[in-house]
């Protein structure tokens, strides 16, 4: 403990937004490419970014391309070209990328992009849900949320490990929660340079198209009888970023003091009913959690961290013990059955020897508020279903005019 | 050294033999004289199309050169960024070699999918060079039309029909265009001259900026034309000013080839099996048509160049 005070007080306390915390980390990581696009909510990353290339802060080579389609793709060959290259995006940006995004992890390229949660079109909206990254969640990207602006800070630094590992190569989104946290100022502890230069060490992949000496060809046609193999390893890279996850966390947590998991348990031990959440909206959950604490509700809290690869053993273990569990999305799959958070968490515990009973809540879409007394709402029907003992509606949607 | 045949028989060789492009098909000429026009290394890249699918079937690769393919509409995008990736490790001293860029597309993957990205990348000066291998159709996926399939021309999405005879539209002409953007050099260059076309990639290599060529390489199968007979065929369009061959170097148009005995549109559509329709009774006047707008705008061109 002792040591994590003395490297704590390394850091410097700054009051930062979301995207100044992230913008700031890209200044720290000094990628040798950026190539991005503005949208709202993401506009000031890019915004602060070219500021520190105007003023020779940053060794990058910035591409101020013309689309996030082509932001993706130059990334991908930048990428490929052996330069450790970032971009950033929101919503529409991110579905224009979709082919790419593809493409990227298909061709194992650790790229890192802050990705701004903002609901998809149409209607057209510019706040939060995560209907964006969710709609990504098969595109073979790492997919890691962050409460708050110091965690978009951190998970920053850590993606980058991550996707870099020799055991995954694969690329990274850290997402954080469109205006709620990406304008919201906050107190964020930071690193200096050195310190983060240490500790993400230099770009290096198998074989780069720089190498002149030794060419590649990158991006070939795999039919029938090689594709197939390429997939299956890049699910198993997914499930070998597990472990690398853990293991960067904790040389992380040295650093920073900061502790960081697959989930966050807030009262989950001894906890009867539990909500399972991403981004900002586990903090006001916290809150409500407390409150019911204080009656003698045995509420609790999981704020799901790591979405890819979906830590579901952990879950399922740490989980197993509470009666019935709320599961809160923001975004709907269209289904029928759910969001994301919600199916996949309840196929996990499918083979439980006893199972939580499952219900899911539907929330904030296009940045709808989401307030201490819905989620209260949302813990008091927990309790009803304990009671019964029966879901009766699996799907429900908060905060919604009838 | 000047350029001739004999000198371009010592260039380097990039692309090996092997692929599996049809036999008679143009493009593998491009790759060749295109890459071979720099003694630099090369760093290539290509959009989807037959190009991309016909070298580099996995576990094999006909590029001798470090190759990248991305996808079908951005290969201008993704060798931007590689350029980026070059301009930056350089500038740090990772990477000390003198390394060229090239982005190949088909017609498909450049005057329609891809444009804008080929736009974007040139607007934004990268030190590139695009080249474009014109074959008129989307090839790859079975001979669809593009924006650069030429008037009347079957296609299987404007097929000659009892009512309608092929496509309906002019092609577009994409290297006024490009030349449009202001970029230090664009040329039309074509299969049917290699010493031209060596020639343009060696001057697009060499000008500081982004560089783009338009090539015309025919098609055996989508033109349904016998597979020797790719070089006549596109020494014909020359010679009917369907395909000039021309350069613009920083703004200044120049003709490299003025045929002395200029042919006509029927000279040079009727060996090809996707203008036969077009001579069927009646089509005299879509005939007609077409040799009018070419012949404008060979005069269109010739006053651009000033002549
Ligand atoms: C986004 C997307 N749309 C469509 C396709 C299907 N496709 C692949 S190649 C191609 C046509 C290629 O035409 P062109 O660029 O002219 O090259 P060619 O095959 O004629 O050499 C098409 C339509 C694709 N791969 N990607
Ligand atoms: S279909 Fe046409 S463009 Fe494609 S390889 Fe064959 S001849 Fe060449
Ligand atoms: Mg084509």
């Amino acid at each position: 403990m002792s040591e994590v005070k003395e490297m704590a007080a390394k850091q410097e306390r700054q009051a930062l937004t979301g995207n100044e915390a992230m913008a700031l980390a890209m200044r720290q990581i000094e990628p040798d490419v950026v190539a991005a696009y503005p949208i709202t909510p993401q506009t000031e990353i890019v915004q602060i970014f070219s500021t520190y290339v105007a003023d020779g802060l940053v060794n990058t080579e910035y591409v101020p391309v013309e689309s996030e389609h082509s932001a993706m793709s130059a990334v991908v060959g930048s990428a490929a070209a052996g330069a450790r290259s970032m971009t950033a995006t929101s919503a529409n940006g991110l579905a224009l990328m979709w082919e790419i995004l593809y493409i990227a992890s298909g061709t194992r390229l650790p790229i890192v992009m802050p990705v701004v949660n903002r609901a998809l079109s149409g209607p057209i909206n510019i706040h939060c849900d995560h209907s964006d990254t969710m709609g990504a969640r098969d595109s073979g990207w790492i997919q890691i949320f962050s409460e708050n602006a110091q965690e978009a800070y951190d998970n920053m630094f850590q993606a980058i490990r991550i996707a870099e590992h020799p055991d995954v190569l694969l690329p990274a989104m850290v997402t954080t929660d469109g205006f709620i946290i990406s304008h919201g100022m906050e107190i964020v502890n930071t690193l200096d340079d050195k310190t983060i230069k240490d500790f993400l060490g230099t770009y290096k992949i198998p074989r780069n198209l720089l190498d002149v000496d030794n060419p590649i060809t990158v991006g070939p046609l795999a039919l029938q009888d090689f594709y197939f193999e390429t997939k299956v390893a890049q699910a198993d890279a997914m499930m070998k970023a597990k472990p690398v996850i853990l293991e960067i966390a904790e040389e992380y947590e040295k650093l920073s003091g900061r502790k960081y998991s697959f989930f966050e348990e807030y009262r989950l031990d001894d906890a009867d009913v539990a909500i399972v959440v991403l981004g900002s909206t586990a903090g006001t959950a916290k809150v409500v959690v407390d409150n019911l604490r204080k009656e003698g509700i045995k509420a609790g809290l999981l704020k799901l961290r790591v979405f890819r690869p979906f830590p579901y053993e952990e879950l399922k273990e740490a989980l197993k013990h509470v009666d019935v569990i709320g599961v809160l999305d923001r975004s709907d799959s269209f289904a029928s059955l759910g969001g994301p958070v919600f199916s996949e968490l309840r196929a996990a515990m499918y083979d439980m020897e006893t199972r939580p009973l499952v219900t899911n809540y539907v929330y904030g879409l296009g940045g709808r508020d989401i307030d201490l007394h819905m989620i209260e709402q949302a813990y008091r029907e927990l309790l009803e279903i304990k009671e019964t003992g029966k879901v009766d509606q699996y799907v429900n949607y908060l905060g919604v005019r009838e | 050294m000047a350029l001739n045949l004999k000198t371009l028989a010592n260039r380097p060789v990039r692309i090996s033999s092997g692929h599996r492009a049809c036999a008679g098909c143009g493009f593998p000429q491009v790759i060749k004289m295109v890459l071979g026009a720099t003694e630099s290394d090369v760093v290539a890249g290509c959009a989807t199309g037959c190009m991309e699918v016909t070298t580099t079937v996995y576990p094999f690769t006909a590029w001798k050169t470090p190759f990248i393919h991305n996808a079908f509409e951005n290969s201008a995008a993704t060798i931007s960024g590689v350029e980026a990736a070059y301009q930056s490790l350089k500038r740090q001293g990772k990477v000390d070699k003198e390394i060229k860029f090239v982005a190949f597309g088909g017609d498909g993957g450049t005057y329609d999918i891809g444009f804008q990205s080929l736009s974007g990348a040139m607007e934004r000066g990268h030190n590139m060079v695009y080249v474009c291998y014109d074959n008129g159709a989307y090839m790859n996926t079975g001979i669809q039309r593009s924006s650069a399939t030429p008037r009347g021309s079957h296609t299987t999405t404007t097929p000659a029909g009892t009512v309608r005879p092929g496509k309906a539209q002019y092609r577009k002409d994409l290297t006024t265009i490009m030349a449009a953007h202001g970029i230090p050099y664009v040329a039309q260059a074509s299969v049917g001259n290699l010493v031209d076309l060596a020639r343009k990639a060696e001057k697009a290599f060499n000008v500081e900026g982004p560089a783009f060529l338009n090539v015309f390489a025919p098609c055996r199968l989508g033109w349904a034309i016998p597979s020797d007979a790719a070089a006549q065929v596109s020494k014909d369009a020359m010679d009917c000013c369907f395909w000039p061959i021309y350069e613009v170097e920083n703004g200044e148009w120049k003709i490299n080839y003025k045929p002395k005995n200029k042919i006509s549109m029927d000279d040079w559509m009727k060996p090809q099996g996707r203008f036969r329709h077009l001579f069927k009774p009646g089509m005299e006047d879509l005939r007609g048509e077409i040799q009018a707008e070419v012949d404008k705008q060979w005069e269109l061109l010739l006053k651009r160049a000033g002549e």
